[in-house]
């Protein structure tokens, strides 16, 4: 299939779901159960895709879990996005010259 | 003194969200050369979507020769949360935002710019939404570019190691917060275990539809556990 068609379907639904609700809706979401759904979302989406892909993600497990340690432990320290995520690559890089 | 227009001071505000998706799409831009794309497809899929996991899944799903309605129901569930903002945004739109500016301006609505057009200081006006949605669009878009084309030149060893710079972020999203609420850690660790049960036992199921079932189920048994009260963020 091609790559075009399949960047259109992403374009196009992830259009439709900001632009049907931002130009149409004016009401307020009153359910409680769907408002906590949808703030939790964004977390398990992400917990999800990266366990257990982020193990798999360097082509090897072992460098991969360094860095995934590296992410765990910088960002619990509330590091910024973007010095936890060099930092885990770096781990990762570093343990591959080591040992491969 | 002169007052600086709208357009420039969203310009201005969005600064910080374009650098910052300069170098979070410079991992994308890796992944996705990783993964088989050409720059000009990597560059193509930044600059439609405007979206990282959603992005990052997307290029999971075209590598693996997924089908269209699998694409499509792993972008729905993925960028829902999207849904939710444009709903809280749009209480906060100014008069000068007509039809046609909300067709528009609701391409820009990502996490960042949502956070940003959330904490302005009164109305948002079309040219100040067009200002941050610019730069930030800059950023994501340049970064995906030169992430992209690195990914072509650079030592495998060093490409190798980059490809867990996308996740590096992602856990540097999840974490904080599941640190300081007991319901967002509920919510990572039983989409982290589903998903590795789905890895490991259920073999026949792809990636894409993984990710869509463990994130509706965990969020949802987190929402009856911990339902939120309206004045939490």
């Amino acid at each position: 299939m091609s790559i075009a068609i399949y960047i259109t379907v992403m374009a196009g639904v992830t259009y439709a779901i900001r632009m049907i609700p931002f130009a149409f809706f004016t009401k307020k979401i009153k359910s409680k159960f769907l408002k906590s759904f949808l703030y939790y979302v964004p977390y398990a989406v992400l917990s999800a895709m990266t366990f257990p892909a982020i193990f798999y993600s360097t082509g090897n497990t072992v460098t991969a879990a360094v860095g995934t340690a590296a992410a765990l432990i910088l960002a619990y320290f509330d590091l910024p996005l973007i010095v936890v995520a060099i930092s885990a690559s770096a781990a990762a890089f570093v343990t591959g010259l080591i040992i491969l | 003194m002169k007052k600086k227009s709208d357009f420039v001071n969203g310009l201005i505000s969005g600064i910080p969200i374009g650098l910052g998706y300069l170098s979070v799409s410079f991992g994308f831009g890796i992944l996705a050369s990783s993964l088989g794309l050409s720059v000009f497809e990597a560059f193509m899929i930044s600059l439609t979507n405007l979206t990282s996991a959603g992005q990052a899944a997307g290029v999971d799903i075209i590598a693996a020769k997924g089908t269209l309605i699998e694409m499509a129901a792993v972008q729905f569930v993925i960028n829902i949360r999207y849904a939710l903002m444009a709903i809280s945004l749009s209480q906060k739109l100014s008069g000068k935002f007509t039809f046609r500016h909300r067709l528009l301006a609701a391409y820009g609505i990502t996490d960042e710019i949502f956070a940003v057009c959330s904490a302005k200081d009164g109305e948002v006006t079309p040219n100040y939404m067009y200002g941050v949605i610019i730069i930030s669009t800059l950023g994501w878009t340049s970064g995906t570019f030169l992430g992209a084309y690195a990914g072509q030149l650079l030592p495998s060893g060093v490409t190798a190691a980059l490809g867990l710079m996308l996740y590096g972020m992602f856990v540097a999203v999840i974490i904080p917060p599941a640190r300081k609420h007991k319901s967002v850690l509920f919510t990572v660790i039983t989409a982290a275990a589903l998903s590795v049960v789905c890895k490991y036992l259920i073999k026949s199921l792809s990636g894409g539809l993984s990710v869509i079932i463990c994130a509706i189920i965990s969020a949802a048994v987190a929402a009856l556990i911990f339902p939120k009260e309206d004045d939490e963020e």
